[in-house]
């Protein structure tokens, strides 16, 4: 087991070197001058000529490479060049909201989407599956943005249960927190709970013909015993599977959900890097997302170890 | 987001499994109405210059934010241009940058997927850097090319198509290693046919229809990530009317005029679903192992 995770955390670190690599390359062969395109485009000569220095631009490309990824491993990400406060600081003040968004998320989406997959595999055939697929499809297929603001629409201007937009710490107190956390969770969710009710069903749908859930009827438990402790469990590997690979989608959905709420975490600061074309702060949050989509991928391909004895590596 | 290639790229040995299908093209009404609706938003962008009622640019500052009345059957932006211009005008940009996605997506993706389905030494840098590629979320990577390269349509074809490359290389190379063990691939080998030869005529007639379902899933996500883009303001100039460009301008006005973001918001949804249920019901007839068996 210790050598299946050792193996595991060894095959990750190329991933992340062909990410650092990418990222570097990506300012680097640019047309036009970096130092330029980092500096904006009131850059004075000699602001140029430090930008230059310090990037190390006029060594060839692989001391540059290595001196920059030694940085980034001891920590140092740059500066934004707008406020001129370390990047990581900027990214670490902006770190709450965006990790409250998630968690409720989460928390949103395992609710509604385990039951829903788990009851259309069960139904499989019936109005109740067709209705959870429809439901499914038109979350996949409709923009986090278009579903936000109709969220808005009726949630917050027509029924007015919720604030328009917002965002108010948890230590403020629960009810401020939640009734502005929650709109914008339900609206990131949508794709969330579409993807992983598919794949629960499909995974469901695969569990349900084997022989140890045949096993389970016949010995007369209840059915609620069967879904969930026999056929549920055995279903826990494409599900958690694919909670990794939506990661992803999540994070392309925490950009424009903050961004259609006004929550001011790390969605936000890239939209405004990205306004500013401040490259450092971006550049900075692409490498950290990566890391983390690798590093939660990574957990998930050592826990089916332990989820699923037949695995042995 | 609507992003389906990203549930394809999940472990292939796990995909292959547990492929997920989609009860709701069995009703048969889903595919044609698909097809109806898709038909429609490709009439309104080729004939856009016919049947658009105003210049979709013109600004006209005495009917700023008007209500929808037949004149503006969407009503007006703040700028007094028509919304129902600008929305017809906006397939345009959605449908080429779909197209454009899809096509060079598989244009760059399917050679390199056979090599590295061919050669285990390619294989194992081509896949590492795909790996890799795969690991930077699509919309943050878009949004850097753009930030350094400026907006215009081909820098936004270009970071949209780059994410999209890996899923199509990863879904050719899966195909052409299991196609390089059937006997006539080994017989091809055997008897001398050039390596071209055998890709061409062997190995790629195997990934065409598996990469007709890729190709619809590329194009939808590559309209979504567009539409995403202008949305957050990284996209398609300004002056440019896409779909994503007209919600962006409308949101501030949101409370005040909720059609300019509903209207082009409506258009964009339909447009994504028609494309992922055509892509869903293509999949079912070409490959009717993953549509039915078990998991159907």
């Amino acid at each position: 087991m210790l050598a299946y995770i050792a193996r595991r955390i060894l095959a990750s670190v190329p991933v992340m070197i062909v990410v650092a690599l990418f990222v570097f390359l990506l300012l680097r062969l640019t047309p036009g001058d970096p130092a330029a395109i980092i500096a904006g485009d009131m850059a004075t000569p000699a602001q140029l000529d430090q930008i230059r220095q310090s990037l190390g631009l006029n060594e060839p490309l692989v001391t540059q490479f290595v001196t920059w990824s030694g940085q980034l491993l001891s920590g140092d990400f740059g500066r934004s060049l707008i406020s001129r406060t370390p990047v990581l600081t900027l990214i670490g003040q902006r770190l709450e909201p965006t990790l409250s968004l998630a968690i409720v998320t989460m928390i949103i989406t395992l609710v509604l989407s385990i039951p829903m997959g788990v009851l259309a595999a069960w139904r499989h055939g019936s109005l109740t599956d067709s209705a959870v697929m429809a439901v499914s499809v038109l979350g996949f297929s409709i923009p986090v943005f278009v579903t936000g603001y109709i969220f808005i629409q009726i949630f917050a201007i027509d029924l007015r249960i919720f604030p328009v937009q917002g965002f108010k710490s948890i230590s403020e107190g629960f009810w401020p927190f939640f009734s502005r956390i929650f709109l914008p969770a339900l609206t990131l969710a949508t794709i969330y709970i579409a993807l992983i009710a598919r794949m629960t069903r499909a995974a469901m749908l695969d569990v349900l013909g084997e022989d140890y859930v045949r096993t389970a009827r016949a010995k007369g438990l209840s059915e609620r015993v069967v879904l969930f402790r026999h056929a549920l469990r055995n279903a826990a590997v494409p599900i958690l599977t694919v909670v990794g690979t939506g990661f992803a989608l999540m994070i392309s959905g925490v950009v424009v959900t903050e961004s259609v709420f006004n929550i001011p975490g790390l969605g936000r600061l890239t939209v405004d890097a990205i306004l500013a074309r401040d490259y450092p702060v971006i550049q900075a949050l692409i490498l950290l997302t990566s890391g983390i989509y690798v590093v939660i991928n990574l957990l998930i391909d050592i826990s089916y170890a332990f989820m699923d004895p037949r695995i042995r590596y | 987001m609507a992003d389906k290639a990203t549930l394809a790229a999940a472990e292939p040995v796990i995909r292959r499994r547990f492929l997920p299908t989609i009860e709701v093209s069995r009703l048969r009404f889903a595919p044609t109405l698909a097809a109806i609706c898709l038909a429609v938003i490709v009439a309104a962008a080729i004939l856009a210059p016919l049947i658009a009622p105003y210049d979709p640019i013109a600004m006209n500052p005495m009917e700023r934010l008007a209500p929808a009345s037949w004149a503006h059957p969407f009503g007006t932006d703040p700028y007094g241009r028509d919304v129902f211009s600008r929305t017809l005008y906006g397939a345009q940009i959605s449908l080429i940058v779909g197209l454009g996605a899809a096509f060079v997506a598989v244009l760059v993706g399917l050679p390199l997927g056979l090599l590295a389905g061919f050669f285990r030494w390619i294989d194992a840098i081509l896949m590492r850097i795909m790996d890799g590629l795969m690991a930077i979320p699509s919309i943050l990577l878009a949004i850097a090319i753009v930030s350094l390269a400026g907006s215009s349509l081909w820098t936004v074809l270009v970071a949209i198509t780059i994410p999209e490359i890996p899923r199509v290389v990863r879904l050719v190379r899966s195909v052409v290693l299991s196609a390089r063990e059937e006997p006539y691939v080994e017989a091809a080998i055997a008897v001398g046919s050039s390596l071209f030869k055998i890709m061409w005529r062997h190995l790629t007639p195997n990934t065409i229809a598996p990469l007709i379902v890729q190709g619809t899933y590329v194009c939808a996500s590559a309209i979504l990530t567009e539409a995403i883009l202008s949305f957050l303001g990284a996209g398609i100039g300004t002056e440019t009317p896409s779909w994503g460009n007209i919600m962006s301008e409308g949101r501030l006005y949101f409370q005040l005029k909720p059609g300019l973001v509903f209207w082009p918001g409506l258009f964009l949804s339909l447009c994504i679903l028609s494309i992922n249920i055509l892509g869903d019901t293509a999949r079912d007839v070409m490959d009717p192992r993953l549509g039915k068996g078990r998991n159907g």
